[in-house]
């Protein structure tokens, strides 16, 4: 269900479907909980996608029906899934070591903020009386070779996602690859924010203006 | 003979001292064993270090252990969970220490405590408020935060199967932190939903070896966190 304000742009799956047709074939690939989850469900045409869970599953297959699947087969949102023809288990620090050892190619994860610098937020508001959980975050971050985040542009009140500087607690230091929202994909360059492609019926100025830090145009040699 | 096999969760948890580290197998549900940790909170011992990824949740087995008041200190990396209620009430009004490691980090330093290895570099949470007083070094050029490895007094876990001996198997996504922590457990106690004779475990299927477990119990038909949660059951 979209939030947006938009009369056009992504919807949440349609963000998710975005971000399937960038991950090549083959990839070994760790999604994190929320939209990162969707993109399971738009791998495209002729493509295959080994799915890795941090809790010690490589070959994690779809949720099975409502009310089935096993207590002691979940992924890293403690939610029922299944495990596919070819699946292996493992424990925590082989799975940990896929993923801080550089053999997963692809995260994709959700975001509070991301800076221009690629640096991510995503585990803490840094509010008092919060309680803080980091969970796996920080190890995918650190280890996976490409970081892509999908999120809303902007908060539910309007604020930046994508900013000029973190003011949440960091995740990671300048590891953030893509960025893939409701009205836009961009990548982080050396030289900050660069639009890859617009959402349908979303303008340039429209990006811009919602984005917290300068956005640069469309690589014209692209 | 070698035989570790006890006849009861009572008697395999009889000797937790007050102030124990207790190492808990188990993610979310997979893999918590329950019974072990209600013998605990029947064994009455306080004052632990517990490390677990999360808090549990309802009122039952890890969460159950807390809100005894047995507990004061979690190393975990993600105390918030569907129905975890226990652990944020202690926390806010200051009855329970927190020690927030990210799950990779807490993984490694588990299992560098088995593998007889104090410390090791990481670049999880370089630059974050968790790598934050820390000692960094660079190394080939990037920067890595220094992490200390962890042992326990004890480590309970739960397999699938387990032999005398005590190798253990176990099953599917409950695997998680287990075989590591019966690495860093100076005594490590395995609850198996089967116990077989030697030689019945395939070695070649073997993920646990025997060496690093001490004590087997057999408990046949283990509960499920999430069922014991949703008949609003709460022990004791």
């Amino acid at each position: 269900m979209s939030e947006t304000l938009e009369q056009h742009g992504w919807s949440r799956d349609q963000m998710a479907q975005r971000v399937a047709q960038d991950i090549p074939d083959g990839s070994y690939v760790n999604l994190g909980i929320g939209i990162p989850e969707k993109v399971a469900m738009y791998v495209p045409e002729g493509r295959e996608f080994i799915y890795h869970t941090e809790n010690g599953l490589l070959g994690m297959g779809p949720s099975p029906p409502e009310g089935g699947g096993e207590p002691e087969l979940i992924n890293a949102g403690k939610r029922r899934v299944t495990a596919l023809p070819g699946a292996s288990y493992f424990h925590h620090a082989d799975s940990f070591s896929m993923i801080r050892g550089g053999h997963l190619d692809l995260c994709v994860l959700g975001a509070l903020q991301v800076a221009q610098n690629g640096d991510l937020a995503n585990w803490s508001t840094g509010g008092p009386g919060a309680i803080p959980a980091v969970g796996g975050a920080m190890d995918l971050v650190a280890g996976v070779k490409s970081i892509f985040v999908v999120t809303q542009h902007c908060t539910k009140d309007g604020t930046p996602k994508l900013v000029e500087r973190c003011t949440y607690p960091l995740t990671g230091l300048g590891i953030v690859n893509r960025i893939y929202t409701d009205l836009a994909v961009i990548e982080v360059t050396p030289d900050g924010f660069r639009l890859v492609e617009l959402a349908p019926g979303v303008d340039f100025d429209t990006v811009a203006e919602r984005t917290g830090a300068p956005l640069l145009q469309v690589s014209e040699t692209k | 003979m070698i035989d570790k096999q006890l006849s009861s969760p009572a008697e395999a948890v009889a000797d937790v001292f007050d102030g124990a580290t207790v190492m808990i197998g188990g993610f979310g549900e997979a893999g918590s064993p329950i019974e072990l940790i209600h013998a605990l909170i029947d064994q009455g011992s306080t004052g632990l270090t517990v490390v677990n990824n999360n808090t549990g949740s309802g009122e039952v087995g890890l969460a159950a252990l807390i809100q005894a008041g047995r507990v004061a200190k979690m190393i975990c990396s993600y105390p918030r969970t569907t129905n975890s209620t226990v652990f944020p009430k202690l926390y806010h009004a200051g009855d329970i220490e927190l020690e927030l490691v990210p799950q990779g980090t807490l993984a490694e330093r588990i299992r560098a405590g088995g593998a007889g290895i104090p410390a090791f570099y990481t670049p999880t949470s370089l630059g974050t408020p968790l790598g934050e007083g820390k000692e960094v070094r660079a190394i080939d050029g990037r920067e890595y935060v220094l992490e200390y490895a962890l042992t326990a007094d004890f480590a309970l876990i739960k397999g699938r199967a387990a032999d005398r001996h005590g190798n253990v198997v176990f099953n599917k996504t409950a695997r998680n932190f287990a075989p590591i922590m019966a690495m860093a457990g100076r005594t490590t106690v395995v609850q198996a939903a089967a116990v077989l004779d030697p030689g019945e475990i395939d070695p070649e299927v073997v993920v646990t070896p025997g060496i690093f477990v001490q004590r087997v119990v057999h408990v046949p038909n283990p509960a499920h966190e999430s069922d014991l949660v949703a008949k609003g059951v709460t022990y004791p």
